[in-house]
C-alpha cells in the first residue's frame, strides 16, 4: 500500500531531529507539525515567526497573527517575532536546518520546479525560491506520478524551477529516495511496494 | 517635527503623483496599511507601480486600486488570491514582476541603506536570474538585485509614539519595516499614537527617523484565512 497524506507526513517528521528549525510549505508539509512526538522543533513561518502554535480555537482568532498560508495561528511561549527581511536573512543565511516543501516535478540532479505551469495562471513563487537556496536540507514531500500516472520524479524537470540542484531527499506516496551522485537512490519503500514498482513510477536513474 | 496628521488624505497631501513607486508594507490582509490605500484611492493619481509582497483581494488591500485602474506595475512575490488582478494581468493591462519573496524584502531593506544592489544565491539557475548578473563568490554563484529606491512608502504599525518611534504586533510586523525604510518619504498609520516617554526606548522595533509623517486610526484589519482547531471534548 503507498503511503498516504498523513503517512507521508508522518515519514517525512522522521527526517527531523532535536533542536533543529524548521520550515513547513502548504499542504502536506503543514501536517508534519502533527508527527514530531517528543522531539523538540521550533516551527519557523516566512512572514516573520519562529515558535509557530496550532490554530486557534473558534473565537481566538487574531487578525495580526497569521502563518504564511494566511491562515490564523497561535504563539508559544518561546515565539519570536520578526520583519520579513530578516526572516529571508534566517533562511538565506542557513540558519534554517530544514525545509519541506510540496513539488510538481523533481529531477535526479536535484533540481526542483513547484511554482509556476507556463500557459496556466502564475501566482507567484512567494518564499520558495529563496527557502530552497538558503536552508540547510531541502525535502520534497509529494506524489509519485501525476493524476496521469505519469512521472514527476525526472531525469530533467521539464517545468520552470524554482531552484537548481536543491533537493536533498524526496518522500513520495511510493518511498524514500536520497539525491546522490549520478541520480537517486532507493532508502526505503512503503509498505507492500517495491523497488521495482519504484523504478517503474521514476522517470530519473536510479542508481 | 510635527509629524501627526489629522488623517491619511492629509498625511498623503502634496505627495502623491501619477507614475510614483510606493512600496507598501504588509503580508496578505495583514498588517496592511488600508487607511492610506483607501486615501490614495480617493486622490485619483493613476499608473501606480507598487513593491508589495501580495496585491490584496479584490475589495480591501491594493486590490481597490486595482478596481479603479491605479495600478500600471506590481512588484511581488505571491498575487494568488486577486481574481481581478489576474484578469487585468492576462488581459495585459498590468504589469507583474515577480520578486522571490525574501529578494523582494532585501530589495527594500538595501535601497533603505543606501545599497544599490546585492548577490545573493536566491533564484541562480531560474527565470528570475536570467538578464542579471551573475558573480561567483568562494565556489558558489550568485546573482546581482538591485536595492529598492521608492518614491513614497505606506506602512502599519500598532503603536507610535509622536516622534515616529514604533512598535508592530505579532506578524503584523512582517513587510512593514523593510518598506518604510526604502521610501523617500514614509507615511505610517498605527492603532494608537502615545506621547513621547511612554514607549520603552529598548522595545523600539523601528526608530522615527524612518517615519515622516503619522496617523492614527481605526483599521478593519480583515482576517483573510480564517482557521481554527475545535476544543476537544472530554
Amino acid at each position: 500500500m503507498p503511503w498516504d497524506r498523513n503517512q507521508m507526513a508522518e515519514r517525512a517528521a522522521k527526517e527531523l531531529e532535536d533542536g533543529m528549525y524548521v520550515n513547513l510549505g502548504i499542504g502536506i508539509p503543514t501536517l508534519v507539525a502533527n508527527y514530531v512526538g517528543d522531539k523538540d522543533i521550533t516551527l519557523q513561518s516566512e512572514n516573520g515567526m519562529l515558535g509557530m502554535g496550532p490554530f486557534p480555537f473558534e473565537g481566538e482568532e487574531d487578525p495580526d497573527l497569521i502563518n504564511a498560508g494566511k491562515q490564523t495561528i497561535t504563539e508559544m511561549d518561546r515565539t519570536a517575532y520578526f520583519d520579513s527581511s530578516q526572516s529571508f536573512g534566517m533562511i538565506r543565511g542557513g540558519k534554517i536546518a530544514a525545509a519541506i516543501l510540496g513539488a510538481m516535478e523533481v529531477a535526479e540532479n536535484g533540481d526542483l520546479a513547484n511554482w509556476m505551469i507556463p500557459g496556466k495562471l502564475v501566482k507567484g513563487m512567494g518564499g520558495a525560491m529563496d527557502l530552497v537556496a538558503g536552508v540547510g536540507r531541502v525535502i520534497v514531500v509529494m506524489d509519485h506520478t501525476n493524476k496521469h500516472g505519469a512521472s514527476k520524479v525526472l531525469k530533467d524537470c521539464t517545468l520552470p524551477l524554482t531552484g537548481k540542484g536543491v533537493v536533498d531527499l524526496i518522500i513520495s506516496n511510493l518511498g524514500v529516495l536520497e539525491v546522490v551522485k549520478g541520480g537517486l537512490r532507493i532508502v526505503e519503500t512503503a509498505p507492500d511496494v517495491s523497488e521495482d514498482d519504484i523504478r517503474a513510477a521514476t522517470e530519473a536513474t536510479i542508481v | 517635527m510635527k509629524k501627526i496628521y489629522k488623517n491619511a488624505t492629509e498625511a498623503l497631501d502634496g505627495i502623491l503623483k501619477d507614475d510614483m513607486l510606493i512600496a507598501a508594507g504588509g503580508f496578505g490582509l495583514c498588517g496592511i496599511p488600508e487607511l492610506l490605500l483607501e486615501a490614495i484611492k480617493q486622490s485619483g493619481v493613476k499608473d501606480l507601480t507598487f513593491a508589495s509582497n501580495n496585491a490584496g483581494v479584490d475589495d480591501f488591500g491594493i486590490g481597490i486600486l486595482l478596481q479603479t485602474r491605479q495600478v500600471k506595475k506590481m512588484m511581488s512575490s505571491y498575487v494568488g488570491e486577486n481574481d481581478e488582478f489576474m484578469r487585468q494581468y492576462l488581459a495585459g493591462e498590468l504589469e507583474i514582476e515577480f520578486n522571490p519573496q525574501g529578494t523582494l524584502a532585501e530589495r527594500m531593506r538595501a535601497g533603505g541603506c543606501g545599497i544599490p544592489g546585492f548577490y545573493t544565491k536566491t533564484g541562480v539557475g531560474t527565470q528570475v536570474a536570467e538578464g542579471k548578473e551573475h558573480k561567483d563568490f568562494n565556489g558558489q554563484t550568485y546573482v546581482l538585485e538591485e536595492g529598492i529606491f521608492a518614491d513614497l512608502s505606506i506602512v502599519k504599525a500598532w503603536k507610535a509614539d509622536e516622534t515616529g518611534n514604533c512598535i508592530f504586533r505579532k506578524t503584523a510586523r512582517n513587510f512593514n519595516p523593510p518598506a518604510a525604510m526604502c521610501g523617500k518619504i514614509c507615511v505610517m498609520e498605527v492603532e494608537e499614537i502615545v506621547p513621547v516617554g511612554s514607549l520603552d526606548s529598548d522595545h523600539i522595533h523601528m526608530p522615527g527617523i524612518y517615519v515622516h509623517r503619522l496617523i492614527q486610526g481605526t483599521h478593519e484589519k480583515r482576517i483573510e484565512q480564517r482557521t481554527v482547531r475545535q476544543k476537544e471534548t472530554a
